[in-house]
C-alpha cells in the first residue's frame, strides 16, 4: 500500500504536469481537489485515464471520480481492491 | 470607424512587448519565437495545461491588457490553425492507443476558442468573445468585427490578436508543398529565391473607439483576386473609399516572403501603383505564417509611433513623418489591407 | 423596421432529414434519426448511438455537382447552403453577399484518412487529403460551390459556433455592409471527435435524454444548417416572403472553466438576458426555447438553472431537438436556428424525445410532444466549450 502510494504520487505528478510540485509535498490522505491541490474536472478525467494505463484499473462512471479521488489514499484503496487480473 | 491602438502584446521571433526588437536566428528555415519567462504572467496551476500556442496567445493578450488603461469588455481572436499541437498529438494517440484510454487534455485544448476563451478565464471578462478561423483572414477578420463592436459602441475596449504557432507536423507538412527554402540562406527578402521561412507568432491589441492614443487601425479590407489586375482594382476602390489616393500612403509595408514567384505580384504593385512611395517588408523578422498580420500591425504601430522604420525593414528611402500606413499581404489568392493612421 | 434583419431562406441537413421538408416531418412526427455509428469507421462502429446522415461522400459529391468526393463537411455544409438559396427564391448575384460558416472540424475527416501513413513516415500520406484542414479551407470550397465571393469568413466558438455564424451575419446586414449572408454552420463525424467526446467521459451509450433526473450525456451527430439573411431593403425590392426576423441575439462569456458550465449558467443567462433586451421583449414573450440542451449532467443543470431564473415567471415550451438529431457540435446552432424558424413558420412546437422526470435541482420540464400553438417569438440557445454562450431571437414577421 505505501509502495502504491508513493508511485500514484510520481504518476500525478507527471501525469497532471505539476511541476511546482514534488512526491513529498503531497500527503497520503491530503484533499486533491478545490480546497487541496485545486485539481478540477478535466484532472479527473485524466487520472481516470491513469488508473486505467498504469494499474488495469477501470472506473466506467466519471460520477464516481469524486469520491475515488479524495486523496492519494483512497485512489490506492479503490485500485487495490478493483485491479483487474493481469 | 477607427479602432485606436491603446497597447500592443506580442510574442514572435524579433520584436518584443517592451518594442525593443532583434534580428532573429534562424533554424534551416523557420523561424521560432523568444518566448518569455511564463511564470511572470501565469499562475503555475492554469500553466501546467497549457500548450506552447496557448501560453503564447494568452500571455501576449496579458501584456497587452497590462500596459492598457482598462480591462478588455471583449476579446476577438484569430487563429488559422488553432491549437495544431494538441490536434496532433490526439491524432496520434488514437491511431497509437486505437482509441481506447486517451488523455482528454489535448482533445480539450484542440478547439479553435480555446485561446480566446482561456483569456477570458483569466480575465474573467464575461462579454462578447469570438473566434475567427479563417486561414490568412483570421487576424483581419478579428478586426473587422472588432470595428463593428466599436461602431456600435465606440466607449469600450476590445482585445484583439492573432495567433499561430509552428510544429513539427505542420512544418513537415508544408514542406512537401515546397513552401520553404530549402538552401540556408542568411536574407530571406533581398535577395529572393525559392520558397520561405516558415514562422508563428502571437499579437494581441487593445483597440478601443475613444482617442486615447494616437496610433490607429483606420480600415480593413479582404479580398480574393484571380490576377494583379482585380487586386489593384479593390486596392483603388479601398483608398477612395477612405479619401486618399497611393502618394497618400507614406510607407507601405507589404508581405513579401522571400519566395520568388511570390513576390513578383509586390514588385508588380510597387511598379504600378507606389513608385514614389517608401515600402518594406516584415516577414524576415516573423517567418511566414497565415496571422503574421498581427505581427506586421504591430510592427506598424512601433514605426507610427516612433517615425523610425528599422533598417531590415525598410527599402530605400524614407520621408518622415510617416502619417499614413498600408499593410498589403497575400497568401495565394487571399489578399488584405489594413490600413494605419497617426 | 428598417434595420431589420429577416430570414428569407433556411437550409437543413441532419440525421432526421435532408431537407428542410423532410426534417420538419421527423419533427412532427417525433421521428428521432439517433442509430448505432455506421458510416464512420471506428472501434465504436455498431454500437455508440449517433446521429449520422446517411449519404455517402460519394452521394454528396454527385449531388453538389463535384467530380469526386472533398472533405465531408464543405459536402455538407454545400448541401444545406444551396437548399437555403433556393428556398429564398434570391438571384444572390444581384447584392453585396457574404457566406459565413461555422465549423469546429474543418476537413478533420480527410486528415484522419492522411496521418496514420504521415505518422510512420512523414514524407507520406497523400497530400490532397489534407490540403482543407483548416477550418477555413472548408468554407471556401462551400462559397466557391454557392458562388459567393463579395465576403466569407469562418467561426470556431465550439458548440456556439454557427449561433455566432448567423449574429456576425446579422450585424454585417445592420451595419449596412453587406444586403445579404448565407450564414450557419456544418460538422461531420469524425474519429477525433467521437473519442474526444469519449475521452471527456460525456458520450451516452443510449439514447440521450436532455434535461432529464436520468441524463446519462449526449449522443453526437453531424449535418449542416444554414439561413439566408436579407436586409429590409433587399426584402422589399425583390418581394420574398420572410420566414422570419432575427429580432434579437447576445454572445456572452460564463468565463468559469474550461470545459464545465458555472453552475449558476451565469453565462448563458446574460446571453439570453441581453438578446431579450435587444429584441425589446420581456421573458413571457418568448413563446418557445429551442435549447442547447445535450444531455449532459453540467449543460443541462447550467441552462435549465439559468431559464428557472431568469423565466421565473413563467417558463416557456422548451425542448431539445438535439433528442432527435444528436450533438452536431459546430452546426448544432444552425441547424436549432432552421428549426426555431420552422416553429415560427408552421406555429408549432417540437418535442424534448425521451424526457420521463424533471431535473431534481430545478423543476422545469420540457415539452413532451408536437404541438401546433401560437409562437410569435422562439429563443435558441447554443453554448460551448471555453464558456462560449449564445442566444438568438427569432420573431414572426407579423409581430416582429
Amino acid at each position: 500500500m505505501e509502495q502504491l502510494m508513493a508511485d500514484l504520487k510520481v504518476q500525478i505528478i507527471e501525469a497532471l504536469n505539476l511541476k511546482h510540485l514534488k512526491p513529498e509535498d503531497i500527503g497520503d490522505d491530503q484533499p486533491l481537489f478545490i480546497e487541496g491541490l485545486g485539481l478540477d474536472s478535466i484532472d479527473a478525467l485524466e487520472l481516470i485515464v491513469l488508473l486505467q494505463q498504469k494499474h488495469n484499473t477501470k472506473i466506467a462512471n466519471a460520477q464516481d471520480g469524486p469520491k475515488i479521488f479524495k486523496s492519494v489514499r483512497s485512489i490506492a484503496e479503490y485500485v487495490r481492491a478493483n485491479q483487474a487480473a493481469a | 470607424m477607427k479602432l485606436y491602438i491603446n497597447s500592443v502584446g506580442i510574442i514572435s521571433p524579433s520584436l518584443q512587448a517592451s518594442g525593443e526588437w532583434q534580428l532573429p536566428r534562424v533554424d534551416e528555415n523557420y523561424l521560432t519565437c523568444i518566448e518569455p519567462d511564463y511564470t511572470q504572467w501565469i499562475q503555475p496551476q492554469q500553466l501546467r495545461r497549457m500548450s506552447r500556442i496557448m501560453k503564447m496567445g494568452t500571455t501576449a493578450a496579458l501584456m497587452a491588457v497590462k500596459t492598457g488603461a482598462s480591462k478588455p469588455d471583449a476579446i476577438i481572436a484569430g487563429t488559422a490553425y488553432g491549437c495544431l499541437e494538441d490536434t496532433a498529438t490526439f491524432l496520434t494517440k488514437i491511431i497509437e492507443l486505437n482509441e481506447e484510454a486517451l488523455n482528454p487534455t489535448p482533445f480539450m485544448q484542440s478547439t479553435h476558442n480555446t485561446i480566446a476563451a482561456q483569456i477570458a478565464l483569466l480575465q474573467n471578462c464575461q462579454g462578447y468573445n469570438q473566434t475567427y478561423v479563417h486561414g490568412a483572414f483570421s487576424f483581419e477578420h478579428a478586426l473587422l468585427d472588432a470595428g463593428m463592436l466599436l461602431t456600435d459602441t465606440p466607449a469600450q475596449t476590445i482585445l484583439t490578436g492573432g495567433v499561430d504557432e509552428l510544429t513539427k507536423a505542420g512544418h513537415a507538412i508544408h514542406s512537401r508543398f515546397n513552401k520553404y527554402r530549402k538552401q540556408n540562406t542568411p536574407y530571406l527578402i533581398s535577395p529572393a529565391g525559392d520558397g520561405t521561412w516558415a514562422g508563428e507568432g502571437a499579437a494581441f491589441f487593445m483597440l478601443s473607439g475613444a482617442n486615447e492614443s494616437t496610433v490607429a487601425i483606420a480600415d480593413v479590407h479582404t479580398f480574393m483576386a484571380s490576377s494583379s489586375e482585380q487586386a489593384f482594382q479593390q486596392l483603388d476602390n479601398f483608398l477612395k473609399q477612405n479619401q486618399l489616393d497611393t502618394d497618400a500612403i507614406d510607407f507601405l509595408l507589404t508581405g513579401k516572403n522571400g519566395d520568388q514567384k511570390n513576390d513578383l505580384f509586390y514588385d508588380q504593385l510597387i511598379d504600378v501603383r507606389f513608385s514614389d512611395q517608401a515600402f518594406g517588408a516584415y516577414k524576415h523578422l516573423c517567418g511566414e505564417y497565415s496571422t503574421s498580420t498581427a505581427f506586421a500591425t504591430a510592427l506598424a504601430y512601433t514605426i507610427l509611433k516612433h517615425q523610425t522604420v528599422p533598417v531590415s525593414v525598410l527599402n530605400g528611402s524614407l520621408n518622415t513623418p510617416i502619417k499614413t500606413l498600408l499593410i498589403y499581404n497575400t497568401y495565394g489568392p487571399h489578399h488584405s489591407l489594413i490600413l494605419l493612421t497617426v | 423596421m428598417s434595420s431589420g434583419v429577416y430570414v428569407a431562406g433556411a437550409g437543413a441537413l441532419s440525421a432526421i432529414g435532408h431537407s428542410y421538408a423532410t426534417s420538419f416531418l421527423a419533427l412532427e412526427n417525433s421521428t428521432h434519426g439517433i442509430r448505432p455509428l455506421s458510416l464512420l469507421s471506428s472501434i465504436y462502429s455498431g454500437t455508440l448511438p449517433v446521429g449520422e446522415v446517411k449519404l455517402s461522400n460519394e452521394q454528396l459529391a454527385a449531388q453538389a455537382g463535384l467530380a469526386k468526393p472533398i472533405t465531408r463537411t464543405a459536402l455538407l455544409g454545400i448541401h444545406a447552403a444551396r437548399e437555403a438559396i433556393v428556398d429564398s427564391g434570391l438571384d444572390i448575384k444581384k447584392w453585396r453577399t457574404g457566406f459565413i460558416s461555422a465549423t469546429t472540424v474543418g476537413g478533420m475527416d480527410r486528415t484522419e484518412v492522411f496521418f496514420p501513413d504521415f505518422l510512420k513516415d512523414n514524407t507520406q500520406g497523400i497530400l490532397s487529403d489534407v490540403i482543407h484542414h483548416g477550418c477555413g479551407a472548408t468554407t471556401d470550397l462551400i462559397a466557391q460551390a454557392l458562388g459567393i465571393t463579395d465576403f466569407t469568413t469562418t467561426i470556431n466558438t465550439a458548440c456556439s459556433s454557427s449561433a455566432n455564424a448567423i449574429m456576425l451575419g446579422a450585424r454585417l446586414i445592420r451595419q449596412n455592409k453587406l444586403d445579404v449572408v448565407v450564414a450557419g454552420g456544418t460538422d461531420s463525424l469524425t474519429r477525433f471527435t467521437v473519442n474526444g467526446f469519449k475521452s471527456l467521459m460525456i458520450l451516452s451509450d443510449e439514447l440521450c435524454q436532455p434535461f432529464d433526473a436520468s441524463r446519462k450525456g449526449l449522443n453526437l451527430g453531424e449535418g449542416a444548417g444554414f439561413v439566408v439573411l436579407v436586409s429590409s431593403r433587399v426584402l422589399q425590392e425583390e418581394n420574398l416572403k420572410a420566414k422570419a426576423l432575427l429580432t434579437g441575439f447576445a454572445n456572452t462569456n460564463d468565463a468559469y472553466h474550461q470545459t464545465a458550465s458555472s453552475p449558476d449558467g451565469r453565462g448563458s443567462f446574460a446571453a439570453m438576458q441581453n438578446a431579450l433586451t435587444m429584441a425589446g421583449l420581456t421573458t413571457s414573450e418568448i413563446d418557445y426555447i429551442n435549447l442547447h440542451g445535450t444531455g449532459t449532467l453540467n449543460n443541462d443543470l447550467s441552462e435549465g438553472t439559468a431559464i428557472a431564473r431568469l423565466f421565473a415567471e413563467k417558463i416557456p415550451a422548451m425542448s431539445s431537438t438535439k433528442s432527435f438529431t444528436g450533438h452536431t457540435l459546430g452546426a448544432c446552432g444552425g441547424l436549432e436556428a432552421v428549426f426555431s424558424v420552422m416553429a415560427i413558420e408552421h406555429q408549432c412546437v417540437f418535442a424534448n424525445l425521451r424526457f420521463e422526470t424533471t431535473m431534481p435541482e430545478v423543476n422545469i420540464p420540457p415539452q413532451t410532444k408536437f404541438e401546433h400553438k401560437t409562437v410569435n417569438h422562439v429563443m435558441s440557445n447554443s453554448f460551448g466549450f471555453g464558456g462560449n454562450c449564445s442566444s438568438l431571437i427569432f420573431s414572426r414577421p407579423s409581430v416582429g
